[in-house]
């Protein structure tokens, strides 16, 4: 029976070493193939936190990687890979646990108390210049990914579901004490606060998950992801309609071409699609400010189309970018565009 | 044993690997190559895959133009001219999602590569008809990604 178990044992270890093996190698895999572009190829951040950082890998757990993976973090860029297995979910884990050489924090799902009200007043006083006053999170999309960002780090938001299922209260107070080094986020016992103050701010944070949802963690809900309007013009006035009604809305008309242009040769083209392209720079400035991967829908372009003898304008409706780049700051700008185009379309179609 | 060990490390490398493991919003990849290395490979990817490039969208210059400063920045637009028109024939409304498209930037030394799920447009779009061509094109942009972000 022991020589038995030795084999087992032997054989479990033999196998093991190259499982393990693979699961790093595939780490990596995923690690560039979905996390890189935010995080940066080491985990020195970008758009994203730096997951390298020693201050961060020693204050979070395995479970906080874990289910910050699953959930993302609605509206705050961060998004939630429902689609990954188990099996990628640790691998993943395992693999941005390799950058740093210490156990990895483990804490207690034990509840905090505190005095909330105290809690509310302390936070409004040390955490709200950074985390904003509701707990929404420092504005911006992160420190570089193309262009200057102010801070080292995106305060994150602490009023977010994904933060608040993430984060046990043993994490956040022990974040409040220790700081983190490298960011901002310095040491409140530093600053002068006393255990139970941390213990009232925990509460405080904690009681974020009653409160009705942060403005930051909202996305736009859209019912149809194309704006649509009838023309009762023929195909060519409307054409002409929709460059008139960009240039009267504040918007420069550049190329207006047929969808297949380019596709085959000249002249062959579906002549009843055609596109045309506008744009306003100082808006295309912000929103690329705000997200500098909205470059995607731009530049804007509405589609003059015949179909079955009906003339149609259409565009796709701005609003769907807010859920796409689980961005809440590009809500105002989308809503905004979402007004344009809609006054654009009514205008060529009235 | 040797067998053995192969079998179970393929068996677990299929369960890591298998299926799309992507988030449910964008597909972004980082390349370790200067922008203008990256820019090549995206377009000869795109081009290798039977795609015809019909657009560069010159981001940057136009916002240099009017004093915005921005790195380097250029929207990507592709298709395959008898798969556009079959699609936009059976479903007009697709056609302000097309042709697809490639973003991509510089960050410092590197290059960052963005664009939307083509599976999206199945929640959209849900005629059975065309789910395997958007499935096709999720395919083919996962792999031209990869191929940018994979070069050496």
């Amino acid at each position: 029976m022991p020589s038995r178990f030795v084999m087992l044992m032997f054989l479990c270890g033999g196998l093991m070493s190259p499982l393990l093996a693979s699961a790093d190698a595939d780490g990596a895999m995923l690690y560039a193939r979905n996390c890189a572009a935010c995080h940066g190829e080491n985990g020195n951040g970008g758009i994203g936190v730096p997951l390298a950082l020693p201050s961060f890998q020693a204050s979070i757990s395995d479970d906080y990687l874990r289910q910050t993976i699953r959930l993302g973090r609605p509206g705050r860029v961060m998004p939630a890979f429902t689609r990954m297995s188990d099996a990628q979910v640790e691998a993943l884990v395992h693999y941005v646990r390799a950058w740093d050489k210490g156990a990895a924090a483990t804490y207690t799902r034990q509840p905090i108390k505190g005095d909330r009200a105290h809690g509310k007043r302390l936070f409004a006083q040390h955490c709200a210049a950074c985390h904003g006053a509701e707990g929404g999170g420092g504005e911006g999309t992160g420190v570089t990914f193309s262009r200057p960002r102010d801070l080292p780090i995106m305060a994150p938001a602490l009023h977010n579901p994904g933060f608040l299922a993430a984060a046990p209260d043993a994490m956040i107070k022990a974040t409040l004490m220790n700081g983190r080094q490298g960011t901002p986020m310095s040491s409140f016992l530093d600053q002068g606060l006393k255990e139970e103050d941390l213990n009232d701010i925990v509460s405080y944070v904690r009681s974020f998950a009653t409160q009705p949802l942060s403005a930051s963690a909202q996305l736009l809900r859209v019912e149809n992801p194309v704006i649509v309007r009838d023309s009762p013009y023929d195909f060519k006035t409307t054409v002409e309609n929709v460059k008139r009604a960009v240039s009267s809305n504040n918007f420069f008309y550049g190329r207006v071409q047929p969808l297949e242009y380019g596709l085959t040769e000249a002249g062959r083209e579906n002549q009843k699609q055609i596109i045309v392209y506008f744009c306003n720079l100082g808006l295309l400035n912000q929103a690329l400010a705000v997200d500098p991967r909205v470059g995607m829908f731009l530049p804007c372009r509405v589609t003059i189309v015949e179909h079955e003898g009906k003339v149609q304008v259409m565009s796709v409706n701005p609003k769907v970018l807010s859920r796409l780049f689980n961005n809440s700051e590009l809500n105002r700008l989308c809503e905004r565009m979402s007004e344009s185009y809609s006054a654009i379309m009514d205008e060529a179609t009235l | 044993m040797k067998k053995l060990s192969q079998w179970l490390r393929f068996v677990v490398l299929m369960l890591l690997v298998s299926g799309p493991a992507g988030a449910d919003g964008l597909l972004m990849v980082r390349s370790d190559k200067l922008f203008p290395e990256a820019m090549a490979l995206l377009q000869s990817a795109i081009s290798s895959r039977g795609y015809k490039i019909t657009r560069l969208q010159q981001v940057n210059e136009n916002l240099e133009r009017r004093d915005y400063k921005s790195d380097m920045y250029r929207v990507v637009y592709f298709g395959k001219y008898e798969e556009v028109k079959q699609v936009t024939a059976k479903q007009p409304e697709l056609i302000p999602f097309l042709p697809l498209n490639i973003t991509i930037f510089a960050e410092r030394d590197q290059a960052i590569l963005v664009s939307s799920h083509p599976r999206m447009l199945e929640s959209y779009f849900p005629d059975p008809a065309l789910r395997p061509v958007f499935e096709r094109w999720e395919r083919d942009v996962v792999a031209i990604m990869d191929e940018v972000r994979q070069a050496n």
